[in-house]
């Protein structure tokens, strides 16, 4: 099996290699990238993020790459949004209102409960809603890494939740579009495994 | 649900962990991928490597031991020591670290708190304090650097209260009294910093017993518990440290 070509956009904020490396070594030929041919003739693609959401929106319609984004979600390739990445495809978020997110998803964004310690910065284990979804395949007793104070509402899109000061929202998945808030990159073994099921519908939308 | 941290910390000196590590199964225990990767599998939640030196001409190797435990370890990481601006933030989180952590620079120039907040989210910018008691100050905990031998003056308490008021996402808070003592966390201190401040704190600082970590969660409330010895001399796996902490009612990630 080739190893399917997937663009983790690069709009010049944080940490965004981990991604890329951990989809190498699930088995993805995973590229950094702005480029927008290869964002194009790429099998696949992530929105990654770290920071606030608004400075996020900002830096992607900088770098070009929030038309890119919406472009590729609506593609029917595979697409998944990592942490901010995931917040980022929601209409808005309350953390930088009046902001426009690319809304890919419906929905606002939502501050975590008062009552519990923000950001939620820990492992959590996830509570699956869809066992079902792709995303969740060999996945026992899933614990993810999370860091983030806000979260996209739980609905019918909802794959798995944490608890924390309630159900936080921890995957969705839409059609051709998944999203993690929780960071698979960092969750060892467990994210791995996930990744790597993405990486799989990747083979058989290609098929 | 809380659930506490177990965070190894390594000290690493020109991009090789020293302190002698002594896993059975180490080929090189300077290595710091083998280590982490060996921290990784035995359920590590994060790592901490201190940059022990950090001299100006170091920096460049610091920044490629983070791309090299990036590439082949995929659990948390964070860097301290000798990180002094945005710039050196810039380059440790773009080779694959997740955090980086402050302490003289951001205590001389606090703005930088700020700066690093604002440029890569507050996630990423600890600020590390090392405290030792004094008669000196308010809370009766003062500031000290340069390995906890110089005090500054400043409150501990109080500075762990304006570093999360200029954007810091995390406390790694050290106890210079009990740092190498084997007697525990300085659990006074740690309790005081949990209770004025709503960012996680990671307790540091004098770890000799499994009975020490819990504690440390336990009776201050601490996040996430950070240890050397008694992980790095095989005394104990992080397994162990996770079952008794289980044991003791927290909760904590359940190892591989």
């Amino acid at each position: 099996m080739t190893r399917p070509l997937v663009a983790v956009l690069d709009y010049g904020i944080g940490n965004l290699r981990s991604a890329q490396k951990a989809l190498l070594r699930v088995g993805a030929e995973a590229h950094l990238t702005a480029d927008s041919g290869l964002i194009a003739d790429a099998d696949a693609v992530v929105l990654p993020g770290v920071g606030a959401f608004g400075a996020c929106m900002r830096a992607l319609h900088d770098s070009g790459l929030g038309e890119q984004a919406i472009s590729a979600a609506g593609s029917g390739r595979p697409f998944i949004g990592i942490c901010v990445g995931m917040q980022l495809l929601y209409d808005a978020s309350e953390e930088s209102p009046g902001v426009d997110g690319l809304g890919v998803l419906p929905g606002e964004v939502e501050l975590l409960p008062s009552h519990v310690k923000r950001p939620q910065m820990q492992w959590n284990r996830l509570q699956i809603c869809r066992g079902d979804h792709p995303s969740m395949a060999g996945l026992e007793d899933p614990w993810l890494y999370f860091v983030h104070s806000y979260a996209a509402p739980v609905n019918e899109n909802t794959v798995a939740t944490v608890d924390y000061g309630g159900p936080v929202n921890a995957v969705v998945g839409v059609g051709n579009v998944w999203a993690t808030q929780c960071h698979p990159e960092k969750s060892s073994q467990a994210g791995l495994s996930l990744l790597a099921n993405w990486v799989q519908s990747i083979h058989e939308v290609s098929a | 649900m809380k659930v506490v941290r177990v965070i190894p910390c390594l000290d690493v000196d020109k991009g090789r962990v020293v302190k002698g590590i002594n896993f059975v199964d180490i080929r090189d225990a300077g290595d710091p991928v083998e280590l982490a990767a060996a921290y990784d599998a035995q359920g590590a939640d994060e790592l901490v490597f201190l940059d022990i030196t950090a001299s100006h001409e170091n920096r460049d190797t610091t920044v490629a031991m983070a791309a090299a435990v990036a590439e082949k370890v995929f659990i948390p990481f964070t860097i301290g020591g000798g990180v002094r601006s945005v710039d050196d933030a810039r380059r440790l989180l773009r080779a694959g670290a997740d955090k980086v952590s402050i302490m003289s620079a951001a205590l001389a120039r606090p703005d930088l708190i700020t700066e690093i907040a604002d440029e890569f989210g507050s996630q990423c910018c600890v600020v590390a304090i090392d405290a030792r008691s004094s008669s000196e100050t308010e809370s009766g905990y003062e500031v000290f650097t340069h390995g906890g031998r110089r005090a500054s003056g400043v409150d501990a308490v109080a500075w762990a209260v304006e570093a999360e008021q200029r954007g810091a996402g995390e406390i790694l808070l050290t106890s210079m009294d009990r740092d190498g003592t084997k007697e525990g966390f300085e659990l006074t201190l740690t309790k005081a910093v949990v209770e004025r401040t709503n960012i996680p704190v990671v307790a540091s600082g004098g770890v000799g017993t499994l009975d020490h970590l819990t504690a440390g969660a336990l009776e201050a409330g601490a996040d996430a518990v950070l240890a050397a010895s008694i992980f790095h001399f095989g005394e104990h796996t992080v397994a162990e440290a996770k079952d008794h902490m289980t044991a003791a009612g927290l909760t904590v990630r359940p190892c591989p």
